[in-house]
């Protein structure tokens, strides 16, 4: 045995490579300037489930999904704006049942199979037939958000069927009235896919096990996703990297960047290591923490997307005295929303007026709104004619972090100090989020009051206030038909501006009668290096790579 | 000998039996199913019903038990719930690179050996306690701290080395066995091997720095106990030269407790590339099985979890082997 010396050798060889590496690591540092348009590497927080709009829900799958393909319609950029994408304009019928697309002419899939009128009609009809395990909510949950129900209607659907007047027309027909119809469909989830690749790379064959449900065996969601969209797919190494590279037949503005790369890393602290170091060009989800020690550093940036998402006070009205407005009032009054937001949200908050972020359609600015004041909290508990300190069960949540309510035990906290200064008697209760928190909660087993939040699904009023107070719930326990029905109005109102109004109608009864008490909103952050250029930061992340730019 | 490994081989069996079920019972004692954790915050009951049936979580947990050890058995691990791919997939991309990195740190480890070594030639001198020192820092800072730091220094502010995945995202190559370093040297092209290399650098030191401190202060003790005994003394005597020795009688015997604290370290190499691989998002068994407890991804934990057990097993199996070969007093019991 001559083992001995090969112990020496292999160590000091590998402290060689490592002096050496370090020696001239300089310069092969990244040589990604090469052609016009440059690449461009975006960290992530994971990899994709699947590259098939119809069937996942997740962020990380519908980011990619968005470079590579188009729906009849999206958003403008930076906004909930509903603008004509695979659509060039479209009509609703008297009824609001029957929804007809005039379809953009010389646009080819990524294959260079033809779009038209039958691919749209496709594509509507295979998400309708889907069938077994695609019915599951992981699988299919914004078709069943949105349209409800399948072809085997064991469940009523909203969509009822497509028509192809001809090459360029289609008509979507539809059980009942929906305003939210057209919004939906600026949903990633319902982008157009090349009929010829969904069915040749078999997006929808595998074999259905009872005992571990849907085995995949085609190829099409992870190595052919075949849309219209600005890039088109190269390659994609799960837990490495998912490579597209530009379309240069796309029929809009084409591209900037050669190539774009989503790279998945998991930990937050390696995101903006890697970002630091020039490994990757932007990251998102940073945490707040960081924003500082980004915005400090000369080659980076941070970029704000508009906040999403609410957080607020619940007031379950089933529970006396808080049926009285006066209570109600006084709770408002006796919340400090300022203190919260500013010292435990890092400079990322807002204080809410209202239960849907600003930058959506039918957002009110001018609604009623309840300032900090100890003083007044008590006179309107006196006027309701309750004995003071009222007590008060008030719940919150352990062992969860949401971006509304990054701590929840501390906004309690202050809460409870501000609430026990204005008249009331805080009776503290907790329990873990999932799964006894968010079901006691929905039930109206959560006292009288409770810390409770929303993150929006897509961009309409409906995702919000809708969901909240359209009907009567458990969780705020009331009946106001005033509200009720403007709301559903809102829902069916087909004429843009009318629908707007309405929603702003809605959120000026809400804050009047003041179901709960929203006070918070949150601005997450974006990370990039300076010399990214043209990203448009999306309330709904719906936010194209395809004019962003990289200028050294 | 081949006695003694078709004996070991055969433990395998009852070890493996035992240890599926232990991960079996863990895995479903986690608060929360992979339904919950598939679904978000607003499942319904319904929905949450359906992904049980259609994973089979609604039945008895012993019947579970005999059809996960029956498909088990017939070399299937399952489908993973959040991919939707099967566990052995997976596990041929994964593995490749929790090995390549163990390997490398395990190297990197090794060069506790010359450090210990001279650190015990150099007795109670200032270079003794300083090899002392390092070992000490070395075994106490916590990996993902080390590597933060290391990351801090040579990436952030020096920008020689890179600080995630195996390769520069805008590096593309044919990678057919997933070892990377072969693969990179297949494709003749130099530099992304040497992009792979650097790739390596930092997490292999962050992973070897435990095991390297370990082993130079055993090798120093193992030195240290080796050469003051008399056959070192009657080879000093008789003439050779100190370099021969060294290499022939101090080293080699010195070796045998080294080799059994090496076989022990590359065990917990394994272990240590969980957390290693996170900070590096190096995509290898390490951040797969993190991120299937996160999403209670059954299949992958128990497919993934079993894998490592046997590849735990198989490496003691050839320490040992290792050892008998070394000491041939071992091979007679």
């Amino acid at each position: 045995m001559r083992l001995s010396r090969l112990w020496f050798i292999f160590p000091l060889a590998a402290l060689a490579l490592a002096f050496a590496a370090a020696g001239c690591g300089g310069s092969s540092k990244s040589d990604s300037s090469s052609g016009s348009g440059g690449e461009l590497v975006f960290g992530t927080a994971s990899d994709p489930v699947a590259l098939d709009g119809a069937l996942v829900s997740d962020g990380e799958s519908l980011r990619p999904i968005d470079q590579m393909f188009e729906g009849l319609v999206t958003l403008k950029e930076g906004t909930t704006e509903v603008v004509p994408a695979l659509a060039t304009s479209w009509k609703a019928d008297a009824a609001g049942t029957s929804w007809t697309f005039n379809l953009r002419e010389n646009v080819k899939f990524h294959d260079g199979t033809d779009f038209n009128a039958d691919a749209v009609c496709f594509n509507f009809d295979r998400w309708y037939n889907f069938k077994g395990p695609f019915q599951q909510q992981s699988a299919t949950y914004y078709w069943q958000t949105v349209f409800g129900g399948f072809s085997d209607k064991k469940t009523p659907s909203l969509y009822k069927s497509c028509e192809a007047k001809d090459d360029h027309t289609v008509v979507i027909n539809l059980t009942k009235p929906s305003a939210s119809f057209l919004g939906a469909l600026a949903l990633t989830n319902f982008t157009i896919a090349s009929p010829e690749a969904l069915q040749k790379y078999g997006a929808d064959k595998g074999s259905v096990d009872e005992e571990t449900g849907f085995k995949p065996t085609g190829s099409y969601a992870t190595q052919h996703p075949t849309g219209t969209g600005p890039f088109k797919f190269v390659s994609w190494t799960r837990g490495d990297r998912l490579v597209m590279e530009k379309n240069d037949d796309y029929w809009g503005d084409k591209a900037k960047l050669d190539r774009l790369i989503f790279r998945p890393i998991s930990d937050n602290a390696a995101r903006l290591q890697a970002l630091q170091s020039g490994e990757i060009e932007g990251y998102d989800l940073v945490e707040p923490q960081d924003v500082k020690t980004i915005e400090g550093d000369d080659n980076l940036q941070i970029l704000d997307r508009p906040a999403f998402n609410v957080g607020y006070v619940t007031i379950n009205q089933k529970v006396p005295p808080f049926d009285k407005i006066e209570v109600r009032q006084a709770v408002a009054a006796g919340l400090d929303r300022e203190a919260v937001v500013k010292n435990f949200y890092g400079g990322r908050g807002e204080v809410a007026k209202a239960f849907m972020p600003p930058s959506l359609e039918g957002y009110a600015d001018d609604v009623q709104t309840y300032p900090y004041d100890p003083a007044k909290a008590k006179s309107l508990l006196q006027k309701a004619g309750v004995q003071m300190p009222l007590k008060v069960d008030f719940w919150y949540p352990t062992d969860v972090s949401r971006p509304y309510m990054p701590d929840p035990k501390r906004n309690f906290e202050a809460f409870a100090a501000s609430l026990n200064k204005s008249g009331f008697k805080v009776v503290p209760h907790s329990a873990p989020w999932s799964p006894d928190y968010v079901g006691r909660v929905d039930e109206g087993k959560a006292g009288a009051l409770n810390l409770i939040g929303w993150t929006g699904d897509y961009g309409d009023p409906d995702n919000f206030i809708g969901t909240f107070f359209q009907q009567p719930t458990d969780q705020f326990g009331f009946q106001n038909e005033e509200i009720f029905n403007t709301l559903n109005k809102a829902e069916r109102e087909t004429d843009a501006s009318k629908r707007t109004e309405l929603y702003q109608e809605a959120n000026r009864e809400i804050m009047k009668f003041l179901p709960g008490v929203p006070y918070v909103h949150t601005k997450p952050a974006l990370a990039f290096q300076s010399s990214v250029k043209g990203y448009v930061p999306s309330p709904v992340s719906l936010e194209p790579f395809s004019i962003v730019s990289i200028e050294k | 000998m081949f006695k003694f490994i078709v004996r070991r081989l055969l433990l395998l069996v009852p070890i493996l039996i035992g240890l599926s079920f232990l991960v079996f019972i863990w895995i479903r004692a986690l608060p929360g199913g992979p339904a919950e954790a598939l679904l978000g915050e607003r499942a319904t009951p319904e929905a949450i019903a359906q992904i049980e049936r259609n994973y089979g979580l609604n039945k008895p947990i012993h019947i579970q038990y005999w059809e996960y050890v029956k498909t088990t058995a017939s070399g299937d691990l399952g489908t993973s719930v959040t991919t939707r791919r099967p566990v052995t997939d997976e596990l041929k991309q994964r593995f490749p690179a929790t090995i390549e990195l163990a390997i490398a740190a395990m190297l990197f480890s090794l060069l506790g050996i010359p450090l210990g070594f001279f650190a015990a030639k150099h007795y109670g001198r200032a270079i003794d306690s300083a090899s002392l020192f390092i070992s000490l820092l070395g075994v106490s800072i916590p990996i993902f701290f080390l590597a933060i730091l290391l990351k801090y220094v040579f990436a952030v502010q020096l920008g020689w080395l890179p600080t995630t995945g195996r390769v520069d995202a805008r590096i593309d190559f044919d990678h057919p066995t997933n070892f990377y370093l072969i693969d990179s040297l297949w494709t003749g092209d130099f530099s992304i091997f040497w992009d792979c290399v650097k790739h390596l650098i930092l997490p292999a030191i962050a992973l070897g720095s435990i095991p390297l401190a370990i082993i130079a202060r055993i090798t120093r003790a193992a030195v240290l106990d080796v050469q003051n005994e008399d056959y070192v003394r009657v080879a000093r005597a008789k003439g050779l030269s100190p370099r021969e020795v060294d290499s022939r009688h101090v080293l080699r015997n010195a070796l045998l407790p080294i080799i059994t604290i090496i076989g022990l370290q590359t065990g917990l190499l394994l272990s240590g590339a969980v957390l290693t691989e996170t900070v590096f998002a190096w995509p290898g068994m390490g951040t797969w099985l993190v991120d299937a407890i996160r999403s209670r991804n059954y299949a992958v934990l128990q497919g993934g979890i079993l894998f490592v057990s046997v590849i735990f097993v198989l490496v003691n199996l050839a320490v040992d082997v290792t050892y008998a070969l070394v000491n041939p007093r071992i091979r007679v019991s």
